[in-house]
């Protein structure tokens, strides 16, 4: 069973180029290290941090990215998280809402939990699962050049979008947000909604 | 005896209360609205592969300063119980209707586990349920469930009883 992958590609290097130019992009994150590398990033109020509901990040970047039709939402999930939620690529893609990007931070292991390996890195291709479903623009991202030239489509492509990007399994500096769930909730709605956020 | 619309009032309360998105699992008791809903061109209705999907759209919709509503049969309340810790621990609203099976003159054996535990399920996760057993109760429970669950914040369910809906036959 081989413990590490061979990815080059550094997670929370790869969150925060994203990122760099967000502008006025809204970030969902999936449990466990795509919440730590969203907050690496830099944590602000268009952040909203999933502390758990496993397979359900890619369901709330839908309906966020519904109700703000004006504002990319990118989705940072783990490969194992996408696992779990594969489903939600089928309807992410019939439902093809033009401003949602997933961003898969693939390292090929449930990292959190003891490093054992997962689906990703057994044979089980994540973006040819998200083509098949019907998404158009589903990447494989393995170097610098092929994220430089992932960026633009992940926060300006006129549809949805999925990134597969295979990173190391290297342990990344603790980087820990705010956990407690209504002041995630209120200081996202807020920043979109100002004072209708509390009506 | 009257037999109000009761799929037309559901889908009048969702005018009213500016539902915007409204998300599904097929079933025969929620047909009707389902198409009320589809062809509104104010509502995003959303097939779902699952009903935890439903669950966590509903999260992102109200993030987002939407109102949605999930709608699901009791077969699926049971995919649900560990996305419902979304809106629980972040206190946000989530309204489901949910049409029961498994109880008014079931015919089929394998809807009986979730049909007699559905209401126990989601009451220990935390969801306030209300339930009608006539068609005249339906209205005024989705909109008192509605406006309990978005104004406070909480998770909502209406169950929809199996006598109100009638019982599937499957020897037609």
């Amino acid at each position: 069973m081989k413990e590490h992958n061979t990815a080059m590609l550094n997670r929370r290097a790869v969150v925060s180029r994203l990122l760099r130019d967000r502008g006025d992009a809204l970030a969902i994150s999936s449990l466990g290290n795509p919440t730590f590398d969203l907050a690496a990033a830099g944590d602000c109020p268009r952040n909203f941090y999933l502390w758990g509901a496993m397979g359900g990040a890619v369901m709330v970047g839908l309906g966020l990215a519904q109700a703000r039709p004006t504002n990319r939402v990118i989705v940072f999930v783990g490969d194992g998280e996408m696992m779990m939620g594969l489903g939600s690529l089928a309807t992410v893609a019939v439902h093809a809402v033009p401003n949602l990007s997933v961003v898969v931070v693939d390292n090929e292991h449930y990292a959190e939990t003891g490093m054992q390996p997962a689906h990703a890195g057994r044979g089980v291709d994540i973006a040819a699962v998200a083509k098949a479903c019907g998404f158009e623009t589903a990447l494989l991202v393995r170097t610098e050049a092929e994220l430089e030239a992932a960026a633009e489509d992940i926060l300006h492509a006129p549809r949805p979008v999925l990134a597969a990007i295979k990173v190391s399994t290297a342990p990344q500096p603790t980087a820990l947000p705010p956990r407690d769930g209504p002041y995630l909730r209120s200081r996202f709605r807020e920043a979109l909604l100002g004072s209708d956020a509390h009506r | 005896m009257s037999h109000p619309d009761w799929p037309q009032q559901i889908y009048e309360v969702f005018k009213s209360l500016d539902v915007r998105q409204v998300s599904y699992v097929p079933d025969a008791g929620h047909s009707a609205l389902i198409r009320l809903c589809e062809g509104d061109p104010e509502m995003h209705s959303v097939s779902l592969t699952t009903e935890e999907e439903g669950v966590a759209m509903s999260a992102g919709a109200w993030l987002g300063g939407d109102r949605a509503v999930l709608l699901l049969q009791s077969s699926g309340v049971g995919n649900c119980i560990n996305m419902l810790s979304l809106q629980h621990e972040a206190r946000m609203p989530l309204f489901m209707i949910v049409t029961m099976r498994g109880e008014w003159g079931e015919f089929n054996p394998w809807q009986i586990a979730m049909g007699k535990s559905t209401q126990a399920v989601l009451e220990d996760s935390g969801v306030y349920v209300y339930r009608a057993d006539q068609a005249e109760e339906i209205a005024v429970n989705v909109d008192a469930g509605a406006r309990f669950a978005y104004q406070t914040g909480r998770s909502v369910a209406v169950l929809i009883g199996q006598r109100v809906i009638g019982t599937k036959n499957f020897n037609k």
